[in-house]
């Protein structure tokens, strides 16, 4: 639907610098409450594989996050600073009732499929625009596709972990 | 967001305005584009059902349609508020103008765990101003 599109897509670095940040939190908020699932477990419920499905889903996002961050740091924008941002969602969380066991496991599944979404939207964004950033664009691209496959292997583990467990 | 439920919120925000069916002219100048492209998606969405159109008066959402408005409505308002209170981003409005297209519903409610919505969200939504009313610095608002 070119003819009709609307909107300027990512066309300059500082878009590009805000879509990364929304990255940014994207993983903030899985890290945090892979972090947190945990604890709301009851203690028949905790096992070693949960757990290490949890700790790993939460190194793989901080991992993200600091790849991200790199890429951000090399744009020519000025960003907003984020540190804020992981008390925000830590706060946010501190206020919900813990979840049940596949509740756990759902939000888990639901914080990789929206951010593989995420990664998606924003590769196509990026892959229809003209627009050249102070970043290497194919760097740029082989990044984010190199996360999106990592979260498109994430989504399969918990899916498996899931069907493991039913 | 993808391009019809940007064109459905935009004949949504301007019948409100106008109390009456929208004006190709006024959704032209309100989504920047042509006209024609207008004209071309309003055929599009008549076809799925979500708008009706009527010579010489303009366009109006179906029952169907203005639930999709409102759905669109919702996540600008997510993005709006998100760019506002997270990344505390001054230009909040055109910035969210300029992304949603790349912001899927799905991201946006992520998104909205960490924000606080008002719960009569999307209807504080200001056309004229194009944000959430209680975004509006004081003295702007209508």
């Amino acid at each position: 639907m070119v003819g009709v599109s609307v909107g300027n897509r990512v066309s300059n670095d500082h878009q590009l610098a805000r879509l990364l940040q929304i990255g940014v939190v994207l993983e903030e908020v899985v890290e945090v409450r892979a972090a947190r699932h945990y604890e709301t477990l009851s203690a028949d419920e905790r096992d070693a594989d949960v757990e290490t499905l949890l700790a790993d889903a939460r190194e793989e996002s901080a991992d993200h996050r600091e790849r991200l961050e790199a890429l951000i740091d090399r744009l020519d924008a000025d960003p907003v600073p984020l540190a804020e941002v992981e008390a925000l969602v830590e706060a946010q969380y501190a206020q919900t009732r813990p979840e049940d066991f596949d509740g756990v496991l759902y939000d888990q599944l639901n914080g990789e499929e929206t951010a593989y979404k995420f990664y998606d939207d924003l590769i196509e964004a990026i892959e229809a625009s003209e627009a050249s950033f102070a970043l290497d664009r194919e760097e740029l691209l082989a990044t984010l596709k190199e996360i999106r496959a990592e979260e498109a292997e994430g989504v399969e583990e918990v899916t498996e972990f899931m069907e493991d467990r039913a | 967001m993808n391009t019809a439920d940007q064109y459905l919120k935009a004949i949504y925000l301007v019948q409100r305005m106008e109390n009456g069916p929208a004006s190709t002219g006024a959704l032209a100048d309100r989504l920047d584009v042509s006209p024609a492209s207008v004209n071309e998606m309003i055929g599009k969405l008549q076809d799925r059902g979500l708008a009706d159109h009527e010579k010489y008066k303009g366009v109006s959402l179906t029952d169907e349609g203005i639930e999709h408005a409102r759905e669109a409505l919702q996540t600008y308002c997510i993005i709006e508020r998100f760019l506002h209170n997270v990344l505390e981003v001054e230009e909040f409005p055109s910035e969210a103008k300029a992304l949603e297209s790349v912001i899927d519903e799905t991201v946006a409610e992520r998104l909205d765990t960490i924000i606080d919505r008002e719960p009569q969200c999307p209807d504080c939504f200001d056309p004229k101003a194009d944000m959430c009313a209680e975004l509006v610095p004081e003295g702007e608002a209508d």
